[in-house]
C-alpha cells in the first residue's frame, strides 16, 4: 500500500486512541473531585491531568490557575491545543479525509459523523455538570470507530497500520495514566493505603476500565503493586502494556512478511520485557523511572515505524 | 406560473405534462409539499454525513460546502437519449481523431478547416508532436454540456476535455433518489447508471501499452483540498484503484513508480486529475507542487499512459469549439448529430462590432475560462457591469466569444416557495477505450436562483438525478444479463 496512506491510517487511529484517553482523564479527574477531601485543593487535583497530557507548559503560558473550568476548557475544547480532545479528533478526521479511499464508506461515514456530533459541543457550557456526559460521548465514539474497522475493513496492511496507531497511542497513554500516581502527591497526614490513596489508585483503574477487573483477579484491597501489575504485565488486560506489546508484535511481525526490521527487534524486545517482568523488580527499581523508560523506547519505535514504513521520502 | 418563453421538460405550453413525466406528475400530485421538502432535508443530511461536500477556491481552507441537491429528477425520454447519446459518440470520435491530427499530420489544417493560428494556441502543446497514444485516444473521458431549448433542439454548450469533473453527483444522485423514493423506480424503469466506473476501469486498463499484461491504475489528484476532492477518492474507491499525490510517484529509468510500504511499485495508467500545467514541474509549470518530476518525459517514451492525454486543452476551448461540426463532416464524413450554438468570433472584425453593438442581448466567454469565472450574462448584467465588461473585451478581443442567450429548458424545481421552475442543462460523460460509449444519464445542473442561467456549481448551481427512461417494448432485451446493459455503444 501507499506509505501516504499507511501514514494518514496509523495518526488517524492514534488521534482518536488521544482522544479517548484524554477523555478518560478527564471523567476521572472530575470523578475525584467529588470525593470529599479538602486536603487536595482543585489545583492538585487538575494538575494531573495536564502532566499526562504533557500540556502543563503550553497551559501555563495561556491560563493562571489550575480550576477546573480552564483544565476542562484547555484539555477539552480549546483550538490552539494540538493535544485537546478538539484537535486530536479534527486531525483524526482530516486523516481520514486524506484516504478515504482506504477505509470502508462505513467507517469513514462513522469518523465523519463524529466530527459532525462533535460540532453540537458547545465549548462555553462544557462544565463539571455536562462533562461526564462529553467524556462517555467521546468514548463511545472510539469505540465504535474500532468496531466499525474491525467489522467491516478487509484485513490487509492498511487495515493493520490502523491498529498499529491504536496500540502504540494506547501504550503510551496507559503509561502515563499509571505514571500519574507519582506526580499525585498525598497530602502529608494521609497514610499509604489510606482513604486518599484508595481512591486515586481506584480511579486510576477506573479511567482504563479496569476496576471490574481487578475485583475479578485480586481477591484484595486495592494495593498499588497488584494496580501496577494489571495494568503492566497482565497480558489478558486489554489496555495493559503487555496487551498493547502483544498486538503490537503480531501486526509488525505481519506487515514485515519475515523480513528482518529494526522495529520489529525494538518492538520484540520491550514485548519480551513485559512478557517476562517481574512486578517486584519493576518496584524496586521503582515504577516511575520504569515507566519513564518505557515511555521513551515505545516512542523511539514510533520514531522507527515512522521511518521505516510511513515517511518514504527516498526512492 | 410558467414562463412561456422557456421550453419546460415537465410542462407543455398550455399547462398540460409531457408524455414522459405524464406518470411521474401523477404521483407527484399525492405528495404532500412538506414531505418533499423532508426528503430534502433528509437527503442533505446523507449528503454531508458521506461527505459528499466541494471546496470553493478563494474560500477559507476547511470551508466544505454541499452542492443543492434537488429531489425531483429531469426526465429523458429513450428516443431523447438514444439522440443525445449518438451525437455526443459522434462529437467525442471526430474530437479525438482531430487531436491525433493536430499532434501528427495536421491534415485538417492543409484542408483549410483549421487554421495554422492553432499551433499559437496556448494549449498547444508543441511537446506532444509526434507523440503516438495508445489507440489514438488522447480524451478518455468527455464531459458533453448539452442545453435544450425546444422539443426537438438540443445545443451543445461545450466540450470538456481535459479534466471533466461531476460524474461522481450523477452516482450518488441516483443513489440518494432510490433511496428517498424506492416506489418511483418499481413505477419507472429507469436505465441504471452505476455500472460508470467498471466501464472506465476496464478503458483504462485497455489503453496501457502494449504487452502490459496486468496494468496497474492510478488516479491521481491534487490532494484533499481540491474541490473536486469527494469524486477522485469515490472513483478510486469504486475502481479499485490506489488515490495517489504527486508525492506517492516518483520516475526511475524511463517508468513511473509509486512509493509503497513494500517498496516501488511500478504504475501503467495514470488517470489524473491535475491540468496538464501542474503534471511536471520540469516539462511545465516549474512552481507546481502537485506533479511528479520527471512524469512528462516517460509518458512521451511510452512508459506511462496518462488519460486524458497531455494536450487536449486545444480541443476543448471556444475557438476550437466552432470548428466541431466541420471536423466531424471532415473526419467521420458525417452530418453532425447535435448543433452548435450560433458563434461570434470576437477576433472577427465584424463579429466583435456587431457584439459590442448588442452586449446587452449576448453571454461573451472567454475562450480559455471554465466554470462560469469570466463571462457576461448581457440580459442580466447591469449598466455600468456592461461598460466594465466592454473594456475588458477591447482590451483583448480574440480572448472572446459571444453567443445568443439561450433560453435554456427549465424543469421543476423544489425552491423555498415551494415547486416552480428552474433552468437546467446536462452533461453526460463519454468514455473510450477499445470502444466509445457513455452510460445513461449525466450530470445534470440546475441554477437554483429564480431567472438564472449559470448553472456551475461554483456560482451556487445544484444537481438533479436525470432519469433516462427505457422503452417497455426494447426492456425485454436488455434485462441486465449482460454487464454492460445500458451502455450505448458505437
Amino acid at each position: 500500500m501507499l506509505s501516504r496512506t499507511a501514514n494518514h491510517l496509523y495518526w488517524m487511529s492514534r488521534y482518536i486512541e488521544r482522544a479517548e484517553n484524554i477523555a478518560r482523564i478527564l471523567d476521572v479527574t472530575e470523578n475525584m473531585a467529588l470525593v470529599p477531601n479538602a486536603a487536595i485543593n482543585e489545583a492538585a487535583l487538575w494538575w494531573p491531568a495536564l502532566e499526562i497530557s504533557g500540556t502543563s507548559d503550553t497551559f501555563n503560558e495561556r491560563f493562571k490557575e489550575y480550576n477546573s473550568s480552564n483544565v476542562i476548557h484547555y484539555l477539552a475544547m480549546d483550538r490552539s491545543n494540538p493535544s485537546s480532545i478538539y484537535s486530536t479528533l479534527y486531525s483524526a478526521r482530516e486523516n481520514a479525509r486524506a484516504v478515504r479511499v482506504a477505509l470502508t464508506s462505513e467507517t469513514w461515514e462513522n469518523i465523519n459523523a463524529l466530527w459532525l456530533e462533535f460540532s453540537q459541543f458547545d465549548a462555553d457550557e462544557l462544565d463539571m455538570n455536562r462533562l461526564h456526559e462529553f467524556c462517555d460521548w467521546v468514548k463511545s465514539r472510539s469505540h465504535l470507530f474500532r468496531g466499525v474497522s474491525a467489522g467491516t475493513m478487509l484485513q490487509d496492511d492498511a487495515y493493520q497500520f490502523l491498529r498499529l496507531g491504536t496500540f502504540i497511542e494506547r501504550a503510551d497513554n496507559t503509561a502515563r495514566i499509571l505514571d500519574v500516581k507519582y506526580h499525585l502527591l498525598l497530602p502529608k497526614e494521609e497514610e499509604v493505603g489510606g482513604g486518599v490513596d484508595y481512591y486515586e489508585w481506584s480511579s486510576i483503574l477506573r479511567s482504563v476500565s479496569a476496576f471490574q477487573a481487578y475485583q475479578k483477579i485480586f481477591n484484595d484491597t486495592i494495593q498499588p503493586w497488584n494496580v501496577a501489575e494489571l495494568l503492566v504485565l497482565r497480558k489478558d488486560m486489554p489496555r495493559s502494556l503487555h496487551a498493547c506489546f502483544f498486538e503490537i508484535s503480531r501486526i509488525l511481525d505481519s506487515v514485515t512478511r519475515g523480513r528482518h526490521m529494526e522495529c520489529k527487534r525494538i518492538a520484540g524486545e520491550i514485548h519480551s520485557s513485559l512478557m517476562y517482568g517481574r512486578m517486584d523488580h519493576i518496584f524496586q527499581n521503582g515504577l516511575h523511572e520504569f515507566l519513564t523508560e518505557f515511555i521513551n523506547r515505545n516512542h523511539e519505535l514510533g520514531a522507527e515505524i515512522q521511518n521505516t514504513y510511513l515517511n518514504v521520502h527516498a526512492a | 406560473m410558467h414562463n412561456k418563453s422557456y421550453f419546460d421538460e415537465m410542462h407543455l405550453s398550455d399547462a398540460s405534462v409531457r408524455q414522459v413525466y405524464a406518470s411521474y406528475q401523477n404521483w407527484l400530485k399525492t405528495i404532500p409539499a412538506e414531505q418533499l421538502e423532508s426528503k430534502r432535508q433528509e437527503a442533505e443530511i446523507l449528503f454531508r454525513r458521506v461527505g459528499i461536500t466541494f471546496n470553493v477556491y478563494g474560500e477559507d481552507d476547511g470551508v466544505e460546502r454541499l452542492i443543492p441537491f434537488d429531489v425531483i429528477p429531469r426526465l429523458v425520454s429513450a428516443k431523447e437519449w438514444s439522440t443525445l447519446s449518438k451525437g455526443a459518440i459522434q462529437r467525442v470520435r471526430a474530437l479525438n481523431m482531430f487531436l491525433d491530427d493536430i499532434y501528427h499530420q495536421q491534415e485538417i489544417i492543409r484542408a483549410g478547416i483549421v487554421s495554422e493560428e492553432i499551433l499559437k494556441h496556448s494549449q498547444y502543446r508543441p511537446e506532444m508532436f509526434n507523440v503516438d497514444v495508445p489507440q489514438g485516444i488522447y480524451a478518455h473521458i468527455a464531459g458533453i454540456d448539452i442545453v435544450r431549448t425546444s422539443e426537438d433542439q438540443f445545443y451543445v454548450l461545450e466540450d470538456n476535455l481535459r479534466t471533466p469533473s461531476g460524474v461522481s453527483y450523477m452516482i450518488e444522485d441516483r443513489k440518494m433518489m432510490m433511496r428517498l423514493f424506492p416506489e418511483l423506480f418499481r413505477r419507472y424503469s429507469i436505465a441504471p447508471v452505476e455500472h460508470y466506473p467498471q466501464v472506465l476501469k476496464n478503458n483504462l486498463r485497455a489503453v496501457a501499452q502494449p504487452g502490459i499484461k496486468d496494468p496497474t491504475v492510478v488516479l491521481l489528484t491534487p490532494g484533499a483540498y481540491n474541490s473536486a476532492y469527494f469524486e477522485h477518492a469515490f472513483l478510486a474507491q469504486q475502481m479499485g484503484v490506489e488515490l495517489v499525490e504527486g508525492q506517492d510517484l516518483f520516475v526511475r529509468q524511463n517508468a513511473v513508480y509509486m512509493r509503497t510500504t513494500e517498496g516501488p511499485k511500478r504504475v501503467d495508467v495514470i488517470y489524473r486529475r491535475i491540468d496538464d500545467e501542474f503534471i511536471d514541474p520540469l516539462a511545465f509549470n516549474p512552481d507546481s507542487m502537485l506533479g511528479v518530476p520527471g512524469l512528462f518525459s516517460v509518458y512521451r517514451n511510452g512508459g506511462v499512459t496518462l488519460a486524458n492525454a497531455v494536450g487536449t486543452g486545444v480541443a476543448d476551448d471556444k475557438s476550437t469549439y466552432i470548428r466541431v461540426p466541420d471536423m466531424i463532416r471532415f473526419y467521420l464524413n458525417e452530418e453532425p448529430i447535435l448543433s452548435n450554438v450560433p458563434t461570434y468570433e470576437l477576433s472577427k472584425p465584424d463579429d466583435l462590432k456587431y457584439v459590442l453593438a448588442h452586449l446587452s442581448e449576448l453571454v461573451v466567454k472567454e475562450v480559455q475560462g471554465s466554470g462560469g469565472y469570466g463571462m457576461l450574462v448581457g440580459p442580466t448584467a447591469s449598466k455600468a457591469e456592461l461598460d466594465a465588461f466592454k473594456h475588458r473585451i477591447l482590451a483583448n478581443p480574440s480572448n472572446y466569444i459571444a453567443q445568443p442567450t439561450l433560453s435554456l429548458s427549465t424543469c421543476p424545481t423544489l425552491v423555498e416557495q415551494g415547486i416552480a421552475p428552474r433552468h437546467v442543462d446536462l452533461r453526460p460523460f463519454v468514455l473510450s477505450g477499445d470502444k466509445v460509449s457513455l452510460v445513461p444519464g449525466g450530470l445534470c445542473r440546475v441554477a437554483m436562483k429564480e431567472g438564472s442561467l449559470v448553472v456551475n456549481s461554483s456560482q451556487g448551481g445544484g444537481t438533479k438525478d436525470t432519469w433516462v427512461l427505457q422503452d417497455k417494448t426494447s426492456e425485454h432485451n436488455s434485462l441486465p444479463t449482460h454487464p454492460e446493459t445500458g451502455v450505448v455503444t458505437c
